[in-house]
């Protein structure tokens, strides 16, 4: 229609928005990096005994620190909508879709950057984890994960009328995503764990990024091959996306906390 | 539907389940005035907003405003209206230039233009000096200027407002109203809102008064005084019951019963209350007598009093 306004200028607007939101809360942006990788150094230095070090953690607090900033980044919405925020981006004469993939890509954002701080703080401790091109191409890989991953927090959030229920959420949804994801357990054919990762979409994103991180070690586990795991993580993105979309165009009660 | 109408609603009915939030509700509101839907809480006034605001959907009758259909065309309605809602909008984070910036471009306002344009509307409201202020540091008063700021940045040609001078002290709503004077004075801008305060009701150019999901009466606020027939005279006794049977009957008369009280509306008070006094000397606790307010309007129309379902 005509009368629409036009879509980038309000992606880019609340995109830009979330990030200030965020670099305006010192301790988001301190604990959604400083959680995982004290993971990182516990699980490292609690498991050496069975052959697993900083090296075999590293893409799975990747993973965490995307997966953490990018749910806590969508979960403002609940924020958005308690506080008012949301009611005024619902009556503007912007495209849904814009609005979604403007809150989606702020918080893709957020992860993608906490994810590279990590990766350089890597870079520095253990070497670098693979060539110039590899490390870059584990960023886009990274991007998409991200994308995936707002995407859920989003689909998540939008019904949910306080943070409170988004808690639970967390641990019996989320944090056992992460878990199956081969992020924590190295893969054993036999293994029933190594089964259901199969059917987690995220176990894609950590095999792309373990193939491109792999500080030059030999793997000793079987991975799917990476152009499987860009395909996966791609799907994930995209479906995340859609329905995120497709939920945000249902208007109930619900919208006017 | 008339040419100079800025809302035409007809036969709006919204449903919660099996609740009816508002009930076959049909008005016009006149271009460039100051128009305000008066009901206590719950009587509809809210949902009947966000319908109009297009945020919930319209689900029975139908609404033009602007010359635009609500169901077929709400994208060109939303380009066209300023919404301030009762809850604050702003986000809390964020400077007084920053949350403009961003209403900025959801409606489609970009360089030079929504600078300008903010620091118009800044000056406007008294704002030029707290521009980077962040919004969770300013007084209740002050975030309301920005909420009118940033419903009015796009130059809508009808603003909506739900409950504006909620949580404002009587200073700050009283340069509420100002600024709506002034707004409506020099862009000619249509103004809609809703309240539960009978005394700000009185300053609207016209009052539609909502009671239980339907229209009880649309007037100004003069004629709408006028309607109620004279002067009001209220009296306390024992038995209310009794005293306005026996009124009743005496003087065949109309009397309503109401909390305790008894209520009568005649032309020439003064000389009503020395007959009614020399009547029931003994029945009558006290007797007053008072020019009708929005209040007894209220009462006439709907047979309760304004605030009992607040209570």
């Amino acid at each position: 229609m005509a009368t629409q306004v036009p879509a980038l200028p309000v992606i880019v607007t609340l995109a830009q928005r979330e990030l200030v939101r965020f670099f305006r809360q010192r301790n988001r942006v301190i604990g959604a990096l400083l959680q995982p990788i004290m993971f990182w150094g516990l699980f490292s230095a609690g498991l050496r005994g069975n052959n697993l070090g900083f090296e075999f953690f590293f893409p799975g607090t990747i993973t965490m620190i995307l997966l953490f900033t990018a749910i806590f980044a969508t979960v403002s919405i609940i924020e958005d909508r308690r506080e008012g925020f949301l009611q005024s981006v619902l009556v503007a004469p912007a495209p849904r879709w814009a609005m979604v993939l403007g809150k989606i890509l702020g918080g893709s954002v957020i992860a993608l950057l906490q994810a590279v701080v990590f990766l350089g703080l890597g870079c520095a401790t253990l070497g670098m984890p693979g060539s110039v091109a590899e490390v870059a191409l584990s960023v886009a890989l990274m991007g998409v994960i991200a994308l995936a991953l707002t995407g859920l927090g989003f689909l998540l959030a939008w019904r949910m009328e306080s943070s409170q229920g988004f808690h639970a959420i967390m641990s019996v949804f989320l944090f056992p995503m992460w878990l199956l994801s081969g992020s924590l357990f190295p893969d054993h054919p036999q293994s029933w764990i190594t089964w259901l990762s199969r059917f987690n979409p995220l176990t894609y994103g950590v095999a792309g990024l373990r193939h491109y991180l792999h500080f030059n070690e030999k793997l000793e586990y079987a991975l799917p091959g990476l152009s499987v795991c860009w395909l996966v993580t791609a799907v994930f993105a995209v479906a995340m996306v859609v329905l995120s979309w497709r939920i945000a165009g249902t208007r109930t009660t619900g919208d006017l906390l | 539907m008339s040419a100079d109408s800025a809302i035409d609603i007809s036969g709006v009915s919204h449903h919660y389940g099996s609740r009816a939030a508002v009930d076959k509700v049909s008005l016009s509101v006149r271009s460039g005035e100051i128009f305000v839907f008066l009901g206590p809480n719950g009587s509809g006034k809210t949902t009947l907003f966000r319908v109009l605001s297009t945020l919930i959907p319209l689900q029975a009758g139908e609404v033009t405003i602007l010359g635009q259909n609500l169901r077929s065309q709400a994208t060109a309605i939303r380009g066209q209206i300023g919404v301030v809602f009762q809850a604050p909008s702003l986000d809390k984070k964020l400077t007084v230039a920053e949350n403009l910036h961003h209403q900025g471009k959801l409606y489609g306002l970009a360089g030079a233009e929504l600078r300008d344009r903010t620091l118009q509307m800044l000056a406007a409201l008294g704002l030029a000096d707290r521009t980077r202020d962040v919004v969770e540091t300013l007084s209740g008063g002050m975030r309301r200027r920005v909420e009118l700021a940033k419903g009015l940045l796009h130059r809508p040609r009808l603003l909506l407002l739900d409950e504006p001078s909620t949580g404002l002290d009587p200073g700050a709503r009283s340069d509420l109203w100002k600024v709506l004077g002034e707004i409506r004075a020099t862009d000619g801008v249509t103004i809609v809102l809703t309240t539960h305060l009978l005394e700000e009701a009185a300053r609207a150019d016209r009052i539609a008064i909502m009671h239980e999901g339907k229209l009880a009466a649309l007037d100004t606020p003069a004629a709408l005084q006028a309607s109620v027939g004279g002067d009001s005279i209220t009296i306390r006794t024992a038995d209310p019951a009794r005293l306005a049977a026996a009124v009743r009957q005496k003087f065949a008369c109309e009397v309503i019963e109401l909390d305790g009280t008894i209520r009568l509306e005649q032309p020439d008070g003064h000389q009503w209350i020395a007959r009614l006094v020399e009547a029931f000397p003994r029945e009558i606790e006290t007797i007053t007598l008072g020019k009708p307010t929005l209040e007894d309007v209220f009462i006439d129309r709907t047979g309760h009093r304004f605030w009992n379902e607040s209570k």
